[in-house]
């Protein structure tokens, strides 16, 4: 087995993924017009959803991909829709098991850009399992969970990552489970990119899914995005200009952990801690590391929302790079061919204790 | 001492002992020789779910039949003439299935007054004279091969082990096997362990010159070999056969095979044999669950790979949602359920055929799927090409209803000639196929087979999406019109009905053409049926004997054959599941015969049954 399946973890640079080398490219200019399908776009007036729509159609051409070898896979649910207004390959799957299908696509054609349309829903409740094993596996896929905190197409009950007490047409007396983390939980599954944005800022939303894209491996962008009819203003806080720039800590790799106003710092506890930017000093303040091969820090940033929303860091939480599924997959192969060449039914059938009648 | 050499047509021995004590490998071993040697063979194992029962229990019991003969065989026979006992739980167990004056070889070591009480034996029914009417050879099987292994530098423990190589020894004498290839075996299952190679060869040689120099046993027995159709054989388990089936469906069909599975009783063996033929380009995906294991399978199909899972019926209805999606969405997929006892866990070593309607109808909608199902442990590959041949060719998942009787007997099998192996080649389509030239439509079908074209990611121009909701027919567009469902759900019935064109017809095995009394079967009922034709026929009996490999689409003279007999007789290892179809759709009275206990049933048994029926005539 070669190197990369052996070294492990290890730093990398920014932007040095190797997401895209096995996708045969395009020397033809592409336009968004060219990843618009001829359907109708059919969500509630205001969804954020068009808007991610749009920011996806207006980047993927920056990526020079042959659009035929672009693969939209979904589950079900409003965002899952999503395949059918992109004009590449899609597959608008079942409830929860878009990773697990896209899962066989990916590791059979690395030739293949595999995106995951899913929702907080169909990838944290129904689908949870098949999103935590892709995740480990590393397995080359973009994974998009659009969080918009509500189940939207069955009409309003509390989702796994509504806030406890939520009250629903299901949770009139107010939900009792405690929300996930969509982020805490991708780290937690040892995800090897994991990343959080915003519906409606197209700059940084384009920004993390280029870098998802351009990392080999399993990616997860979470996108907050708001449901105008069932749960709107959800993310109201991080669109507020009044309030947006002291609530949101921009990640980036390099850089000083902020917002306007606050720091992050190592804590006297062993953890980390958000303060008035005034009150520390320059070199106090953590700065971001999405390459760390450790993940404990990115997990600790990923608590700072907690409980509600007072800090909420933005951008990409980790970035590592760790050997793709579907290369580990195709090496042994490789490995089983080259030791004993390629398969002989013939020698097959006949390689047992084998005696001759007549 | 000159011993007496006796002949004999044919033998059935059980060996059972603790689910330690090696049964299972000890069984293998002598099939092995007895294949070599040239009878033709059957063979049944028979074990707990349980890895490691409480040692010397009732439930830990682990046993292995075999059934050989100068002739061909059908069935892994229906009670022992020898039993072999390694210790009383084995005897107790196992005492029931013996007819009176069978042979039965005990080990003795192990009739201690503790292993006694375990089972509720207040004295040793060696000693107490309640075995007067079989033929007891009690033998210490432990202590001798502990005493032919001393001066080997292994541990007491591991001496006491090789005794399950003693009792082969001493079997293989008693029927004149070949023993070269079991030294051979040994070398090599423990080549990192060469003492314990040497010492289970040694016990092995041992129970040889046992039995060649003991007084317990003055006659041995010869079986000539069978006369067999000329060519090539190898024995084979139905789970080894149905996986070499799938890797010759990828080297015929030119398609790779992707295999996703969640391990299971008693499919596993199928994920084990594929994934160690990865230099046919398979990929073996182990899922985190059965849902997984068919997603992963179906995403590859769309792919353009062959896309397979196995499993058995638990996990056929964890993946039943994702098999209605691959109706829909019109893709190839094959679909293995090897059959257990159920409901729910059941038995999960024991045999039934109880998933016939689950596979048929299992699903929401109107989700029709071809369902085939071998017949013997070496028509597993047979069945597997079929499979896969409908399902390219027709791109829609295929149920390939297996079941653990299949999984684990083995059989001889003829190798087929790899000329005479089906082409299974499809094109992918690479052009669009509207009228106006320009068009991809994705559920535009062949006006012959019905099925919809496959256009694989990668290819330029052809860029379509497909899903769960219901599709326009031909553009494949998102459609909720009344008509427009009528008509998909008419033409994904249809696309399965017309495979009846396309498959061979219910031959029916009526030698003189005056039976009055047809007996149908479907599956792994194959073997213990046509067995008990034939002792009907010898008997005198009239009866004709038919068999159904394809049970959805039904071979399309099914209903005339049917109509062509005064009596029908199915016997299903089930309530009558296939009897229910047959009567609705042909409005045929079918009489039932049906036994559900885990095992097949028995030739005798079945000979009973159809002598009956033939009776009340």
């Amino acid at each position: 087995m070669s190197d990369i399946a052996t070294n492990g973890l290890r730093y990398v640079t920014p932007n040095g993924g190797t997401g895209l080398t096995l996708v045969p490219r395009t020397d033809e200019k592409q336009t968004l017009k060219d990843f618009k399908s001829d359907q109708e776009v059919r969500w509630c007036p205001g969804c954020g959803d068009y808007a991610i729509l749009a920011a996806v159609q207006g980047f993927l051409p920056e990526l020079g991909l042959r659009r035929e070898n672009i693969v939209f896979v979904s589950g079900i649910g409003c965002s899952s829709r999503f395949p059918y207004y992109l004009n590449t390959y899609g597959f608008h799957s079942i409830h929860g098991r878009a990773p697990a299908i896209a899962t066989g696509l990916a590791a059979s054609r690395p030739d293949l850009s595999v995106w995951v349309i899913t929702g907080d829903g169909d990838a944290l409740s129904i689908g949870g399992n098949h999103l935590i094993h892709a995740l480990r596996r590393n397995v080359n896929l973009n994974i998009l969970l659009f969080n918009n905190r509500i189940y939207g197409l069955t009409k309003g009950q509390y989702s796994p990552t509504s806030e406890v007490g939520k009250i629903t047409k299901s949770t009139p007396m107010g939900s009792l489970d405690r929300p996930f983390n969509p982020i805490s939980l991708a780290l937690g599954a040892e995800a090897s990119f994991v990343a959080r944005t915003l519906d409606s800022d197209r700059k940084h939303l384009q920004s993390v899914l280029r870098e998802a894209a351009a990392h080999r491996g399993a990616s997860l962008v979470e996108i907050y995005q708001n449901c105008n009819i069932f749960n709107d203003g959800a993310f109201d806080q991080m669109k507020d200009p009044a309030l947006r720039d002291d609530i949101t800590l921009r990640l980036e790799h390099g850089l000083p952990i902020v917002s306007a106003s606050k720091a992050v710092r190592r804590a006297a506890n062993g953890g980390i801690e958000v303060v008035d930017r005034a009150s520390v000093a320059e070199d106090e303040i953590l700065v971001h590391d999405a390459h760390n091969p450790d993940p404990s820090v990115a997990f600790a940033l990923s608590r700072l929302d907690e409980p509600a929303f007072e800090h909420v860091p933005l951008g990409i939480f980790r970035s590592v790079d760790r050997p793709a599924y579907d290369t580990l997959m195709a090496e042994q192969l490789k490995e089983a061919e080259g030791t004993r060449g390629p398969g002989v039914l013939g020698d097959l059938l006949h390689g047992g204790d084998t005696w001759r009648v007549g | 001492m000159t011993k007496q050499v006796q002949q004999l047509d044919r033998v059935i021995i059980r060996f059972a002992g603790d689910s330690g004590d090696g049964m299972q490998l000890t069984g293998d071993r002598f099939t092995a020789e007895t294949a070599e040697f040239g009878n033709d063979v059957s063979t049944l194992p028979n074990f707990p779910a349980e890895i490691r029962a409480p040692a010397g229990t009732l439930p830990g019991v682990s046993s292995f039949q075999l059934h050989f003969a100068d002739h061909d065989i059908l069935t892994p026979g229906d009670a022992p003439n020898v039993l072999v006992a390694m210790n009383p739980a084995a005897l107790k167990a196992n005492l029931g299935d013996l007819p009176r004056g069978a042979d039965m070889i005990v080990n003795t070591d192990e009739f201690t007054k503790r292993n006694l009480q375990k089972v509720g034996y207040a004295a040793s029914p060696v000693d107490d004279g309640s075995l007067a009417e079989w033929r007891v050879h009690a033998v210490p099987l432990t202590s001798l091969t502990v005493k032919a292994l001393e001066g080997f530098d292994i541990s007491k423990k591991d001496a006491e082990r090789a005794k399950n190589m003693f009792a082969l020894g001493l079997l293989s004498w008693l029927y004149h096997r070949p023993t070269e290839a079991t030294v051979k075996f040994l070398q090599g299952k423990f080549a990192k362990k060469p003492d314990i190679a040497r010492a289970n060869i040694a016990a092995f040689q041992a129970g040889w010159n046992y039995g060649e120099t003991t007084e317990s046993f003055s006659v041995s027995y010869e079986i000539k070999p069978a006369s067999l159709t000329p060519g090539v054989y190898r024995n084979i388990s139905g789970n080894q056969a149905l996986a070499y089936g799938l890797i010759a469906a990828s080297v015929q069909s030119e398609l790779p095979l992707f295999l996703g599975s969640y391990p299971i009783t008693p499919a596993s063996d199928i994920l084990h044999e594929l994934s160690k033929h990865k230099r046919f380009g398979i990929r073996t995906f182990q899922a985190e669950d059965e849902i997984a294991g068919v997603g992963a399978a179906l995403g590859a199909a769309f792919g353009g790979a062959l896309g397979v899972t196995t499993t058995s019926g638990p996990g056929v209805a964890l993946k039943a949602e994702t098999v209605g999606l691959a109706v829909t969405t019109e893709l190839p997929l094959i679909v293995v359920d090897v059959q257990r006892a159920g409901p729910s866990t059941g038995m999960p070593t024991k045999t039934e055929q109880t998933d016939l309607l689950m596979a048929l109808y299992g699903r929401n909608g109107e989700s029709p799927v071809p369902v085939i199902a071998p017949a013997t442990p070496s028509d597993c590959f047979a069945a597997a090409l079929e499979a896969a041949r409908i399902a390219v060719k027709y791109r829609t998942p295929v149920m390939l209803l297996s079941d653990g009787y299949l999984a684990n007997g083995s059989e001889p099998w003829r190798l087929p000639e790899i000329d005479d192996l089906p082409d299974l080649r499809v094109e992918f389509t690479t052009q669009p196929n509207g009228d106006d030239g320009e068009t991809y439509l994705p559920f535009k079908r062949d006006p012959r087979t019905l099925a919809r074209p496959w256009a694989v990611p990668g290819t330029p121009g052809l860029e379509h999406r497909i899903g769960g909701i219901e599709k326009a027919d031909g553009s494949g567009n998102i459609s909720y019109d009344p008509d427009n469902h009528d008509l998909m759900v008419r033409l994904r019935q249809g696309k399965i009905d017309g495979i009846a064109r396309d498959i061979p017809a219910l031959e029916v095995d009526d030698p003189d053409r005056d039976a009055r009394v047809l007996v149908l079967g479907w599956g792994s009922t194959y073997g213990p049926i046509a067995a008990a034709v034939r002792r009907v026929r010898r008997a005198g009996g009239k009866v004709a004997q038919a068999h159904l490999r394809h049970l959805n689409p039904l071979p399309a003279n099914t209903g005339e054959v049917l109509r062509s007999y005064d009596k029908v007789l199915l016997p299903e290892i089930n309530l009558g599941q296939l009897a229910l179809l047959l009567r609705a759709r042909f409005l045929v009275d079918i009489i039932s015969y049906n036994r559900v206990r885990g095992l097949p049933f028995k030739a005798e048994e079945l000979a009973g049954v159809i002598q009956d029926v033939i009776d009340s005539e």
